[in-house]
C-alpha cells in the first residue's frame, strides 16, 4: 500500500482560489546512482501528477529524476462548486495511485 | 605514522564517496538546449516569475522549491505552463507543470534534487505566447558527516 | 579544505570536554535553513508523516497469536503523550533500560505474540513515529529511577571515551566545538528532540541508534549491532544531557 497525503480547505468561498498540498511515498529513484556492486541502480520515479476537479483537468506536472524522495506538489485552484478531487500519480513499473478528496463550496 | 595522516587520508576517502551516487553531469550547453526545445523561436524576457529556494543548502537530497507568477489568471490572460531546469544535474529536465485559468494563482511549490551547486531556472509561458523567467544560484554544502553506501 | 578539517580535528583532540548548561542547549533545529525548518514546522511537507500514516494504521491492526491491536490495549494514540521523552526507560523483564523501540517490540513478542519488528523496518519505524509524534512540545523528561544509575554511567563513559581510528570522543565534536562548523555544517549539540527523524541525507526516516551508528562510521569506531545496550545506555545519556528541552519528532534534518 501507497500512502499518499492531500490536504486541501475543508469549506471554499465561491470564485476563492484555494491551496491543495500533496505528499505522496515514493523513492524517486534517479537511475544515475550506482549501488553497492558498482552497477547502475535502475530507474524508479513518478513520471506523472493529475488532478482532476468534478472531472475536468486543473493540474498536470511532469516530474524528472531531479524530484526529491516523497515528492510534495503544492498548486492552487478557483472554487468552482462543491464536488470532487481526484489524484493521480503514475510512474516507471507501473506505478499508479488515484486518491479523491471532496471539497464544500460555499 | 602521523596522526594527522590517517585522518586527511580518511577525509579523502570520504569525499570519493559522496561523489560515487551520481557519475553523470548535464553539460551547461544541455539547459540552453533544453529551454530551447520549450521557447521555439520566442523570445525569453526577464521578469514576471519569482523563483523562491534558499540561496545556500546543507542537503541537496530534497530542497524546498517554489515559483510564482505574475498573472490574472483569467481566461484572456493566464499562465499556461511552468517549466524549471537545472544546470549540472545528470538531465537539465526538473519540472513541467500545466495549468490555466482555473488555477487562479499561479504559484506551485515542491522539492527538488542538487546534485552540486549550480543555477536554477523558471520558465512561465502566458497565454499569449510570451515567456518570461527567473534564474538563481544555489549552493548546495558539503555534508560532513555521511552514511557508508552499505546499510 | 582538507588541511582546515584536520586542523578542527587536531584542536578538539587537546581540549577537555564540559556538559552544556541548561540555558545554553540548542536543538539541531536551529542550525538549519529556514526552508528545511518550515519542512519540519509543515506536516504536509514533512515527509516523516507517511510513516505516522502508517503507524496509525498497524496501530488499530490486530496482530500476532493473540490477534491484539495496539489499540485494543492503549486506546487511541493520543494516550501516549508524554511516553518517548521518557524513554529509554528500565524493564522489569529485561533487567536494564530498553529504548522505545525495543518496548514497542516487547508489546508485540508478550503481548500480542508476534514475532519483534527489525530494527529500522518500516513498521517499527512508523509505530515509533506515531508514539513520538504524541509527545509533541512536551519537556524531555528522563525518568528518576535509581535502577537507571550504572546505565547513565556508562553512557556518560561512552559519551566521553575516545574510540575509533580517528580517535575523537562523542564530547570532543558536540561539546567543545559545538556551533562550530565541520565543512559546510554546524556541529550540533546532538540533543536527541527529534527522533525518529527524516534526515535528507537517508531520504528516509531513521532511528536515534542509525544516527549514532552514522557518527561512529565517521569516527572511524565499529558501531555495535542495532538495540545493543551500548547504544541504549548512549541513548539514554544523551535525553538525561537534553532534559528539559522541548520534544519535536518526527523532525526533519538535513
Amino acid at each position: 500500500m501507497t500512502n499518499a497525503l492531500i490536504r486541501l480547505p475543508r469549506s471554499v468561498k465561491r470564485g476563492e482560489a484555494f491551496e491543495i498540498k500533496t505528499l505522496i511515498q515514493h523513492p524517486m529513484e534517479t537511475g544515475f546512482r550506482a549501488g553497492t556492486n558498482g552497477t547502475t541502480i535502475p530507474r524508479d520515479i513518478i513520471e506523472e501528477f493529475l488532478c482532476t476537479y468534478n472531472g475536468v483537468e486543473i493540474f498536470r506536472m511532469k516530474l524528472s529524476s531531479a524530484i526529491a524522495a516523497n515528492p510534495y506538489i503544492s498548486f492552487h485552484t478557483v472554487a468552482t462548486e462543491s464536488g470532487t478531487l481526484f489524484f493521480r500519480w503514475t510512474g516507471d513499473n507501473g506505478f499508479k495511485v488515484e486518491e479523491t478528496a471532496r471539497i464544500a463550496v460555499a | 605514522m602521523d596522526p594527522s595522516l590517517t585522518r586527511r587520508r580518511f577525509l579523502a576517502g570520504a569525499a570519493i564517496v559522496t561523489l560515487l551516487p551520481l557519475p553523470v553531469e548535464a553539460a551547461p550547453d544541455d539547459l540552453a538546449k533544453a529551454i530551447k526545445e520549450v521557447l521555439g523561436s520566442a523570445k525569453l524576457n526577464t521578469g514576471k516569475v519569482t523563483l523562491d529556494i534558499a540561496p545556500l543548502v546543507e542537503n541537496g537530497n530534497t530542497v524546498p522549491m517554489k515559483v510564482s507568477v505574475e498573472s490574472p489568471m483569467t481566461a484572456k490572460d493566464h499562465v499556461k505552463a511552468i517549466h524549471v531546469f537545472n544546470e549540472k544535474n545528470p538531465q537539465p529536465y526538473v519540472l513541467n507543470a500545466v495549468l490555466g485559468p482555473r488555477a487562479g494563482r499561479a504559484s506551485i511549490a515542491t522539492h527538488i534534487k542538487l546534485r552540486e551547486s549550480q543555477k536554477i531556472v523558471a520558465i512561465a509561458e502566458l497565454s499569449d505566447g510570451s515567456f518570461w523567467s527567473a534564474g538563481t544560484e544555489v549552493i548546495v554544502t558539503i555534508a560532513a558527516c555521511v552514511e557508508d553506501l552499505m546499510q | 579544505m582538507n588541511r582546515r578539517l584536520g586542523a578542527l580535528l587536531l584542536l578538539m583532540a587537546t581540549q577537555a570536554s564540559a556538559e552544556i548548561p541548561e540555558a545554553e542547549r540548542r536543538s539541531g533545529y536551529h542550525d538549519m535553513g529556514a526552508s528545511v525548518q518550515a519542512m519540519q514546522d509543515d506536516d504536509m511537507a514533512n515527509p516523516a508523516m507517511l510513516w505516522v500514516l502508517d503507524g496509525e494504521k498497524l496501530w488499530a491492526q490486530r496482530q500476532g497469536a493473540a490477534g491484539r491491536s495496539c489499540a485494543d490495549c492503549h486506546g487511541e494514540p493520543s494516550r501516549m503523550t508524554g511516553v518517548a521523552v521518557r524513554y529509554p526507560a528500565f524493564s522489569e523483564s529485561a533487567s536494564r533500560p530498553i529504548s522505545l523501540d525495543q518496548r514497542i517490540n516487547q508489546c508485540r513478542t508478550e503481548q500480542q505474540k508476534a514475532p519483534a519488528f527489525d530494527y529500522e523496518s518500516r513498521e517499527l519505524l512508523s509505530l515509533s513515529a506515531l508514539v513520538a509524534m504524541q509527545s509533541r512540545e512536551h519537556k524531555i523528561a528522563p525518568p528518576d529511577d535509581p535502577r537507571l544509575r550504572t546505565f547513565l554511567e556508562a553512557g556518560a563513559a561512552t559519551f566521553n571515551r575516545r574510540q575509533g581510528q580517528l580517535n575523537l570522543s562523542c564530547a570532543q565534536c558536540h561539546e567543545d566545538n559545538r556551533g562550530k562548523r565541520l565543512a559546510g555544517a554546524t556541529i550540533p549539540q546532538a540533543h536527541p528532540t527529534g527522533y525518529p527523524i527524516y534526515r535528507l541525507e537517508w531520504q528516509s526516516l531513521g532511528s536515534l541508534q542509525r544516527r549514532l551508528r552514522n557518527c561512529l562510521i565517521g569516527m572511524r569506531a565499529e558501531p555495535y549491532a542495532y538495540g545493543a545496550p551500548d547504544y541504549v545506555a548512549l541513548e539514554l545519556y544523551l535525553m538525561k544531557r537534553a532534559a528539559g528541552m522541548p520534544f519535536e519528532a518526527p523532525g526533519v534534518r538535513p
